[in-house]
């Protein structure tokens, strides 16, 4: 048996004796998932056991060092464990920001002192971060941002105002973007982390078309945050924010394709219901699923292939964009299709039967897929230029 | 199974890709419509595939052949989506040779499969009866006569069927039995008309009348064909979207390379962002494909279980990438693309055929829907 195989064998095993039943029934809500931090309120003490469990094993980032509290895995034995726990139904232990997107921002480009200090309590979910990049002059154009940073001897006087900051008033920490030269516009943008109990920093939730939502403005009056919290150089963090937009747009990507999730023809079919033939009785919505559908499967192997290419050192990094754009659409599709199979039940907006209108809130919020961690036409752009070197202005 | 060409596959593709461009391009095809060829493809490079292993990818190794399975096919079958080089390869390396190695007995394998690993032969496969690809509607029926049958009733859609040797004709021979049934192109009661089709490749409507064969025609057990059926025209449908994807793939490569040369406004045309961002989710589509295609591929040699659903999967998304690749070809490259000495018409063409051949995008996507229990 190969060492893979073993530790195929092996990791199941112990999945399988550790992981509580609680933990491999479907994420049906946000609600579901852990994303730790000093205020987290888990769902139930089983939720809580099962992040420790996999917090001990590193297994909540299993392929990083384990000097920083990862698994020490190699990308291989990660994707195997990822495996085992989609083909078991586990649930993440941990999800958040600080995994998907600083931690490899940190692992690429921090010190070691910044790696020993952060890592080890995002890999246990100590502390919950958030991400402060856009602002309201600063979209699609984020290079533009203004929030401006005086620096000093020994720390940054930091005066300005984010946008979309998600998690900002549930957040521990932020990794944030701020201007420390107005000399030149992308190699002015150093960037800090803080944290978000310094004075001078508030939040206000800002209510989406959903009726509510993670994101929040985010202000800074005269907040003091020491100079080694400055990751890389000064006025060098647009290319460490280039590398980080990068994680995230595979991040929102990967959000059209979930495992744990009942398949949109079943959830449709059980909804409109079936003809003599079993077929979903709306001609036209089958269809569409079916097309739907589809495009899901060659979205996953399409994903695949990627991280197979990825693997063989082929393959071209702006991928990711073209990914991200794939995987926002795809999901807006799947909750257009999911509103209209659920037909006028899924309007129901409160109370108990739509959960609290789950389908009507997740499909508007869905619109925002192809906006966040920058919009379609943005991707198409990179799509354009960088794989398909196309001019550009 | 890593979703890539292994080394010998990719070795494969580029030897495929080089010996086509350089021995048929667009050109061959071009002189064959334009000649009013008899044949309709080059018999001396069809004895070539032999030479190069591609028709015998499919035989296996105790019949002459190289035993490689549907990745490969679909490599080949791709190389020739990119140079639209008509050959009996879908119909006789592909179809009938999978038929024969899947159903045939010791004696007609022996007999037919070495001749098609050396590109001896023409064997076509008579399924379509209708417009439409709907195998579940056969009507064509064997009644036993003596110790044989009497075959009786039209196919249409016969790939190379104008010049097979031999034809593989799918006979209902119960009310839900189907099998497949060896048949004489030369027999009495064969009636071959060649269709000249929109795409300039080979294809034929038959007649059979009464038509007496052999107990010896059986391919498989009586009335269990429709198995055998099912598994060959998934493999065959899975080369098809190979061949689309190889379409669709060079004529967005013309189209890509015309973006950058074309000027208007006194700049490249490609520096449009309406047209940029069409490019862009016309890549993307064909990405998508390419990952789609080689997963049914894989699944067609390695996990049967899957397979049904990832081909159909597979068919229809092709389909709908082709036809997006050429309608936007033709409408970037504006009125040159409308003209027949240009090659896109020609890809237009062919991909239309294709999409038609074993069933389009939406017969696919009802049977995936089907399949996935709706």
């Amino acid at each position: 048996m190969s060492d893979l195989e073993s530790f195929r064998r092996d990791t199941r095993a112990w999945l399988e004796a550790n992981c509580p039943a609680e933990m491999r029934r479907p994420v049906v809500s946000e609600n579901d998932a852990c994303w730790g931090g000093r205020h987290f309120k888990f769902q139930s003490e089983t939720q809580r056991r099962w992040l420790q469990l996999m917090g001990e094993r590193g297994w909540t980032v299993p392929a990083w060092p384990k000097v920083y509290g990862g698994g020490g895995l190699s990308k291989e034995e990660a994707a195997v464990l990822n495996a085992e726990m989609r083909a078991l139904g586990c649930r993440p232990p941990l999800v958040s920001f600080g995994i998907w997107m600083l931690g490899p921002a940190l692992l690429a480009h921090g010190t070691e002192e910044q790696k020993l200090e952060h890592l080890p309590k995002i890999a246990r979910g100590e502390i919950r971060w958030c991400q402060g990049y856009s602002e309201p002059n600063a979209g699609s154009d984020l290079a533009s941002l203004a929030t401006k940073a005086e620096v000093h001897d020994d720390h940054l006087i930091i005066n300005g105002q984010k946008i979309w900051t998600s998690y900002a008033d549930e957040a521990d920490w932020i990794f944030c973007l701020v201007r420390t030269s107005t000399a030149k516009k992308h190699t002015g943008i150093s960037f800090v982390l803080f944290d978000m109990e310094s004075p001078g920093v508030t939040t206000r939730p800002i209510v989406l078309i959903s009726g509510k939502s993670p994101f929040c403005e985010t202000f800074f009056d005269n907040v003091r945050v020491p100079r080694r919290n400055v990751v890389g150089e000064l006025n060098a963090g647009w290319t460490i924010a280039k590398y980080l937009l990068t994680h995230e747009r595979e991040m929102i990507g990967g959000i059209g394709e979930r495992s744990n999730v009942k398949p949109l023809g079943e959830f449709a079919a059980d909804a409109v219901g079936r003809d003599a033939s079993g077929r979903l009785s709306e001609a036209s919505l089958r269809a569409q699923i079916a097309r739907f559908e589809i495009d899901e499967a060659a979205f996953r192997l399409l994903m695949q292939a990627t991280g197979d290419r990825a693997r063989r050192g082929e393959g071209n990094p702006a991928m990711s964009s073209a990914l991200k754009f794939y995987g926002a659409e795809l999901n807006k599709r799947r909750w257009e299709l999911m509103i209209s199979a659920a037909g006028a039940d899924g309007l129901e907006w409160e109370g108990e039967r739509s959960r609290d209108g789950t389908v009507a809130r997740t499909w508007l919020r869905s619109k925002g897929n192809s906006i966040e961690g920058g919009t379609s036409e943005i991707q198409l752009n990179v799509v354009a230029k960088r794989i398909l070197g196309l001019p550009g202005v | 199974m890593a979703l890539v060409l292994n080394e010998e596959q990719g070795m494969l593709r580029d030897s495929a890709k080089a010996f086509l461009s350089e021995r048929a391009p667009v050109a061959h095809l071009r002189k064959l419509r334009d000649s009013r060829d008899a044949i309709g493809f080059d018999r001396p490079l069809w004895r070539q595939f032999a030479e190069q292993g591609y028709s015998a990818i499919l035989v296996p190794e105790a019949n002459g052949g190289l035993g490689l399975g549907a990745v490969e096919a679909g490599i080949i079958a791709e190389a020739l989506g990119r140079t639209l080089t008509p050959s009996p390869f879908l119909s006789t390396a592909v179809l009938a040779a999978r038929t024969l190695a899947r159903a045939g007995s010791q004696a007609q394998q022996g007999a037919l499969l070495p001749k098609i690993a050396a590109a001896e032969t023409v064997i076509a496969l008579a399924v379509d009866e209708t417009s439409k690809h709907r195998p579940a509607a056969i009507a064509a029926k064997a009644a036993r006569e003596g110790s044989g049958w009497r075959l009786t009733g039209a196919k249409s859609f016969v790939l190379d069927g104008h010049v097979a040797d031999w034809f593989i004709v799918a006979a209902r021979t119960s009310e839900r039995g189907l099998t497949p049934l060896l048949v004489d192109a030369h027999a009495a009661g064969v009636q071959i008309e060649r269709t000249l089709m929109v795409d300039a490749h080979n294809a034929a409507r038959l007649r059979f009348d009464g038509v007496k064969i052999g107990a010896d025609a059986v391919l498989g057990e009586v009335d269990a064909g429709g198995a055998v059926l099912d598994e060959v025209l998934d493999l065959g449908r899975a080369v098809v979207a190979a061949q689309l994807l190889g379409i669709a793939d060079t004529v967005f490569g013309i189209t890509l390379d015309y973006l950058k040369e074309r000027r208007q406004f006194d700049r490249a045309i490609g520096e449009f962002q309406a047209l940029q961002h069409r490019a862009a989710e016309l890549y993307i589509d064909i990405e998508l494909t390419r990952a789609l295609v080689l997963g049914a591929l894989q699944a067609v040699d390695e996990n049967p279980a899957k397979a049904a659903l990832l081909v159909a999967q597979a068919k229809a998304h092709a389909c709908t990438t082709a036809d997006r690749a050429v309608r936007e070809g033709v409408q970037m490259h504006g009125g040159i693309g409308m003209t027949d000495e240009f090659d896109l018409g020609l890809y237009m063409k062919r991909a239309r055929t294709l999409q038609e051949l074993l069933g389009d995008a939406g017969f696919h996507a009802d049977r995936a829907a089907a399949m996935s229990g709706y």
